[in-house]
């Protein structure tokens, strides 16, 4: 018996080790973002002696941030809305039509996202060059629902497996039309479904970073893309500089997740393949 | 009726084929073509040829896998006991998730970013691994394999612990309690009941965690030594594409990159099909 509690107890101090290691890290990581990005001269010490916001000045010198906001959130919204009108349909026929090759079809929707974005992304960059959608917002908007169409299709598929098929059935015989279920008997139905894609997609696509790397240009980049540029061309500015852009990002992305936690759990970031 | 049922659905299917096959089928084809001719469209082997024999660009493989396996071992080998301890909840749960969550939304730049800092030589890390006396004088967390590493993990184990708990907590807690009357000890309920129940999960977040690991770009840049020992494999195919324009040996890389991707998978997919054969549909809960 004592020997249970004790085995008990060491796995109760790793679980407090692991998590209080990992809490310690990424609070340390955020913490000195921020205070580094409001900091002059600070080479040691626990905290910065003098305190500014000049970093944010040169920050917005540097980049039109209003324009790396907007255009972030411009592609975010187009595409869940984009991503939802391509993903719920194929959503509904995926979990109710029963046809020869679903299996197949699923897997195919499933396909990118194993296959790394690096892979595909070079020769979907150069398409996007021959074809001038790079370098412009729109190019932006239709690299990333690659990775937000299959991502959406999955989260979607067991909320419309929930909903019986009795109400259609019903709405049927009373005769309305296919449209009309639809929009009157499955979209109010799924409304929870498409709220969770939604917002699941949202903080998802604007922290996307590789193929809105590969073909994106001034204009048309994302916060994210802006700051790994900063990141990578160290030297040029002060690392502050680079730091007060990603308080910029990290704010913006830390309003989305904490308001997306109100409609969905954590659990549900990641998804879920039976 | 039934006919006209089905064709309806495969309507609704048209918009998602369209995108699959313009914005996925078609650039990978165009890859494959592309790393297979040359220049001027004639046809060719020399794009993989060149990979294979230039010694700089073949070890990018061995440098990715080196991070890739290693870091996905680790944060899935984690995960798991960390999943089965939580099965039933611990206090302060929610907070929990949550820092775990936060990492994943934020994505890896800003994480390489805020990494360079605090793990720098100064930053408080290495201030506190000083102040126990761990160490006589900093450790050199970035610009390295450990960087690199660090910030890799950092993304991938709250992933694989996420998705796993969904997974673990999923499992029916009666078949535990029918394994302890029968008269398993706790190890042994584990290892012959939980552990099978789990092995989908485990192949799943496995799977999904190299995928991440193998394609890491921005972490490999900004807290590796890119241009040595930590030059992995899509960094190869960027340059090769949008440094030296040379898109059919891009093209090459990126057609052995996901051929290595999916390889890895099958070969997952393999282990768990043998582990598991089934069994938790039962265990579902």
């Amino acid at each position: 018996m004592i020997a249970v509690r004790n085995k008990l107890k060491i796995s109760n101090a790793l679980f407090m080790i692991v998590i209080v290691l990992f809490v310690f890290i990424v609070l340390g990581i955020l913490l000195t973002v921020v205070l580094n990005s409001f900091s002059k001269g600070w080479y040691s010490g626990l905290l910065p002696k003098v305190f500014t916001a000049e970093w944010y000045k040169y920050a917005g010198q540097e980049h039109k941030i209003p324009r790396l906001i907007g255009v972030t959130f411009l592609v975010a919204i187009a595409d869940v809305l984009i991503g939802l009108l391509i993903s719920f349909p194929a959503a509904y026929a995926l979990a109710r039509a029963e046809f020869k090759g679903k299996a197949l079809l699923l897997s195919l929707f499933l396909l990118p996202m194993i296959v790394p974005p690096m892979a595909y992304g070079i020769p979907l960059a150069m398409l996007c060059y021959k074809f001038h959608l790079a370098g412009r917002v729109i190019g932006t908007i239709v690299v990333n629902l690659v990775p937000i169409v299959p991502f959406m299709i999955l989260v979607l598929m067991p909320f419309i497996e929930q909903v019986g098929t009795n109400l259609e059935s019903a709405a049927k015989m009373l005769g309305a039309k296919r449209g009309t279920i639809f929009a009157k008997v499955l979209i109010p139905l799924t409304t929870p479904g498409l709220l969770t894609a939604g917002i699941l997609s949202l903080v998802k696509s604007i922290s996307l970073f590789d193929l809105t790397y590969l073909i994106a240009g001034e204009n048309s980049q994302t916060i994210v893309v802006a700051l790994f540029t900063d990141a990578y061309a160290a030297g040029a500015r002060p690392p502050q500089a680079t730091d007060a852009l990603a308080v910029i990002y990290f704010a913006i992305a830390m309003t989305c997740l904490l308001v997306s936690l109100r409609f969905v759990s954590p659990t549900q970031m990641v998804f879920k393949v039976k | 009726m039934k006919g006209r049922s089905r064709n309806g659905a495969l309507l609704l299917l048209i918009p998602a084929i369209v995108f699959l096959v313009l914005l996925f089928i078609y650039p990978f084809g165009y890859g494959l073509y592309t790393s297979l001719t040359k220049a001027d469209g004639s046809f060719t082997f020399a794009n993989y040829i060149r990979f294979f024999t230039n010694e700089r660009d073949l070890r990018t493989i061995g440098v990715t896998l080196g991070i890739a396996v290693p870091v996905t071992l680790l944060a899935v080998g984690i995960a798991v006991p960390l999943c089965y301890h939580m099965r039933r909840g611990v206090p302060g749960e929610k907070i929990i998730s949550f820092f775990f969550i936060v990492p994943v939304t934020l994505g890896t730049v800003l994480i390489s970013e805020g990494m360079l800092t605090f793990m720098g030589p100064n930053g408080w890390l290495n201030q506190l691994i000083m102040a126990l006396h761990l160490a006589q004088k900093p450790v050199q967390f970035t610009h390295n394999y450990a960087g690199v590493a660090i910030s890799v993990g950092l993304q991938g184990f709250p992933y694989a612990f996420l998705m796993l708990l969904g997974y673990i907590s999923g499992i029916n807690p009666d078949l535990e309690k029918a394994s302890q009357m029968l008269g398993a000890n706790k190890w042994q309920t584990f290892w012959k009941v939980l552990f099978p129940l789990m092995v989908p999960g485990i192949a799943i977040s496995f799977c999904l965690n190299f995928v991440m690991a193998f394609s890491v770009y921005p972490s490999a840049v900004l807290l590796g030594q890119p241009s040595g020992p930590q030059r992995v494999i899509a960094l190869a195919a960027y340059q090769w594409a949008f440094e030296k324009f040379n898109f059919n040996a891009a093209s090459a890389i990126s057609m052995i990159m996901a051929a290595i991707e999916l390889l890895v998978i099958a070969v997952v997919l393999a282990w768990r099909s043998k582990l598991y054969k089934g069994a938790s549909i039962v265990g579902k809960g």
